[in-house]
């Protein structure tokens, strides 16, 4: 039976199982994206002071279901519809088990919904990390166990696939950059939901009645192990994208396929012990184990990601050049399809991850410097600069690049596409500067009132970090409208746009719906070859191909040196501690 | 293009590396070995390193030894909270608990104190301000840092773990005098 479409504008092949499960999984995603906008609406304008929105009680609520529903919900049910995308399209390659599938992402529907039901009950107000002995309704955690164990099972049909392509050879050679980089957010993801099963499954019998006690450091430790490597899937997965789009915009070749992949190796080798980064003023750890942990383990992983901010650009450069954009050290960038919102939200979550995100995200990660960091504002304003405007904007830009491709639709309103990813990597951009301003002058993250009203003692933080949170809130609300036309965009044109041929809408996809014999008529897609290799000539002999991105590389490098030494400067301005 | 074909070279692990890479990586491994130096070196010359002392205790224990600090040395009252004045050099308390800090300590300037740490229920967020020194409190543990006041004035002990509806009220007081 033919169940194969090609994309006459893109030459990718869709399985009709694969192609209906990634169309779910990305709409489901979505969804809990638009959930997580919406609170955020909440949580940016109580912690404007002197809008102060929400009462207490409404705002943890708030915050608790912002969190899980943007990082986990939303990452996680998007990046499953990437590792199908990554297996079977890329590899032309039927879908492993599409029955199996299926039972994952229902599982994951199912956990979801009933962590929210938890959630907005009220009585779970416990923040996403649900550190012990602060408890949640039951089925809070096995909400999120669910959840989990649908994630698994969606990751194993994904390896199912790559087994089944190399057995029937759909390619040749090694499998593509692309999916190799997918390949290690499954592996990765495999032991963050170990992780996590290893700590929320006693939790959940706590929370009903048959264990008695979790101790509150171990769970903080196992915990992280989950938390912080499921951020490593999200980096994995956005770094994947990164590369398939410069390939597909700029016919971009990885500069070096073994170092690429040899980076994407550091990730899983090098970050699953970072967890140490989130209990660096915890008590009784010692100092040996965090430098370790936090050295070792986590430069290597930063390493890696400084790879990629080179090979990344530079790949683009090279392709650029080759089209005669040689102008300068710049003229390539220039050049670039800044009105694509494909590349536009590319290269903004490239560099906003790199000088934001990466730089302080190793700041406060170094054991000391830590102690002026932990638990202030400036933590989310870190995450936010990884995980919204690296992730969540590199999966925006994919969504333009799958409306046609995927969903055969033509995207409405495409002016408002072009400005999205500007309001909302600006707009965020901008909530994160100035949250990181206010996290150095001690503001808490997590907390309902800067005024401390109703506290026996009175404290009063400076003038200026009212000041900071305010503008902060007037950029984290442009980030909400650059969400909404995001939202108004992806929804309008799967909705009403219009259909391109030959249509694959989203309900003919589905199994039971009679296939739509125009659009899947292909038995067996054509055998993926391997790429064509480069003419002598267009090697560069020996220089460097890229040194607009060299130049780029080096100033990211001057930024991260000074600013790195500025924090241990104000970190010898507090009380000697021993 | 290849980045989502299979790379051009079989073998693509023997293809040479580009020099702007080699040089890249390079550098950048440099700088993670500076990073990873400060480290140890700050334990050696810095004066911020938080200790590894520690020690489980019970909530019972923790709150009977600063009961035993607290009717020793208080001078005071603020807010219905005794304030403590602890000797020089001895172990000093505090505790967090639903919602507040416990006691108010009153420290001399330049003196070292061997400062215990603990939470009574859930997990609490020890944040010295303005300083902004950030501590996780955790049930179950009674964490012991030698601190060294070195400015006098008023500080404030605030909340930065979440601990319920209460958790912005959590505000304690450390006084440093000259
Ligand atoms: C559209 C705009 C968004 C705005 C304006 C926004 C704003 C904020 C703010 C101000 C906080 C800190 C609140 C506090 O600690 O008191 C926060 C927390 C958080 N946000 Fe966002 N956010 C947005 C989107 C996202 C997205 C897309 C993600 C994930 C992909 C995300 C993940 C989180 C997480 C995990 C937390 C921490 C919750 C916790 O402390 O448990 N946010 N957000
Ligand atoms: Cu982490
Ligand atoms: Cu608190």
């Amino acid at each position: 039976m033919a169940e194969f479409r090609v994309c006459p504008d893109s030459g990718f092949y869709f399985h009709k199982s694969a192609e209906s499960l990634m169309k779910v999984n990305a709409v489901v995603g979505v969804v809990a994206l638009l959930i997580a906008g919406l609170l955020a609406i909440g949580v940016v304008l109580t912690r404007w002071q002197e809008v102060h929105w929400l009462p207490a009680d409404t705002f943890y609520m708030v915050l608790t279901a912002h969190g899980i529903n943007a990082l986990l919900f939303w990452c996680i049910f998007f990046e499953m519809a990437i590792l199908h995308f990554a297996s079977s399209t890329l590899l032309r390659c039927r879908l492993a088990t599409p029955r199996w599938g299926w039972a994952g992402f229902f599982l994951m529907l199912i956990g979801a919904v009933m962590n929210n039901v938890a959630v907005f009950s009220g009585k779970s107000s416990v923040m996403m990390t649900s550190y012990v002995p602060m408890q949640a309704e039951p089925h809070f955690y096995l909400g999120l166990i669910l959840f989990a164990v649908g994630a698994l099972i969606q990751v194993f049909v994904f390896f199912g696939t790559l087994v089944i392509a190399q057995q029937e050879k759909t390619y040749e050679g090694s499998v593509p950059l692309v999916t190799f980089g997918a390949i290690t957010a499954a592996i990765i993801a495999v032991f963050t939901i170990a992780s996590g099963a290893i700590i929320l499954i006693p939790t959940y019998l706590w929370a009903v009645g048959y264990v008695s006690h979790i101790d509150a450091e171990m769970y903080r430790v196992i915990w992280w192990a989950m938390g912080h490597s499921s951020q490593q899937i999200n980096v994995a997965a956005h770094v994947a994208v990164w590369y398939l789009i410069a390939g597909v915009l700029f016919g971009a070749r990885p500069m070096s396929e073994k170092v690429s992949r040899f980076a994407f190796l550091l990730y899983i080798f090098f970050l699953q012990l970072a967890s140490a980064h989130h209990i660096l003023v915890d008590p009784g750890i010692s100092a040996e184990w965090k430098i370790f942990n936090t050295s070792y383990a986590m430069y290597l992983a930063v390493l890696a990601s400084m790879i990629h901010g080179l090979t990344v650009p530079g790949s683009i450069e090279v392709a650029q050049r080759g089209k005669g954009f040689t102008k300068g050290l710049f003229e390539w960038l220039r050049k670039a399809p800044w009105g694509n919102p494909v590349f536009s939200a590319m290269f903004i979550s490239l560099v906003t991850f790199g000088f934001i995100g990466g730089i302080t995200g190793v700041v406060m990660g170094t054991e000391q410097i830590n102690l002026i960091i932990h638990n202030t504002i400036y933590v989310p304003a870190h995450f936010h600069a990884t995980v919204v405007t690296g992730t969540t904007l590199t999966f925006m830009a994919l969504t333009y690049l799958l409306i046609p491709v995927l969903f055969r639709k033509k995207m409405i309103f495409p002016w408002m596409a072009k400005l999205q990813p500007y309001v909302f990597g600006g707009g965020m951009t901008i909530l994160i500067l100035f949250m990181l301003g206010a996290g150095t002058l001690g503001v808490a993250r997590r907390h309902w009132d800067m005024d401390f009203a109703g506290a026996a003692m009175a404290f009063e933080y400076p003038a200026i970090a009212y000041t900071l949170m305010a503008v902060g809130a007037i950029g984290g609300l442009l980030a909400i409208v650059g969400g909404i036309m995001y939202l108004t965009v992806t929804v309008g044109s799967l909705l009403f746009g219009k259909p391109l041929e030959p249509s694959a809408g989203i309900l003919e996809s589905f199994a039971g719906k009679p296939l739509q014999a125009s659009a899947y008529d292909i038995e067996k897609p054509e055998k993926l070859m391997m790429a064509p290799k480069l003419e002598e000539s267009e090697h560069s002999g020996g220089g460097f191909e890229a040194p607009g991105t060299f130049a780029l590389a080096m100033l990211l490098l001057v930024t991260f040196v000074v600013y790195y030494f500025i924090n241990w400067k104000y970190l010898a301005s507090v009380w000697p501690l021993g | 293009m290849t980045s989502f074909m299979p790379p051009a070279d079989r073998i693509w692990w023997k293809v040479p590396v580009g020099k702007q890479e080699l040089v890249w990586i390079a550098i950048a491994l440099v700088w993670c070995i500076i990073m990873f130096l400060m480290m140890p070196l700050w334990h050696v010359y810095g004066k911020q390193n938080l200790s590894t002392e520690a020690y489980q205790t019970t909530p019972a224990k923790f709150g009977a030894k600063v009961e035993e600090m607290v009717s020793k040395y208080t001078v005071g009252k603020e807010a219905g909270i005794p304030i403590v004045a602890p000797p020089v050099g001895s172990d000093i308390y505090m505790l967090g608990r639903l919602w507040q800090w416990y006691p108010v300590l009153k420290l001399k300037k330049n003196q070292e104190y061997r400062l215990h740490l603990s939470s009574m229920d859930w997990q609490h967020g020890f944040s010295l301000q303005p300083d902004n020194i950030n501590l996780q409190i955790v049930p179950g543990y009674d964490m012991v840092l030698k601190i060294t006041p070195d400015k006098s004035g008023e500080y404030s002990v605030i909340c930065n773990e979440y601990c319920g509806i209460g958790h912005h009220t959590m505000v304690g007081k450390i006084y440093v005098e000259d």
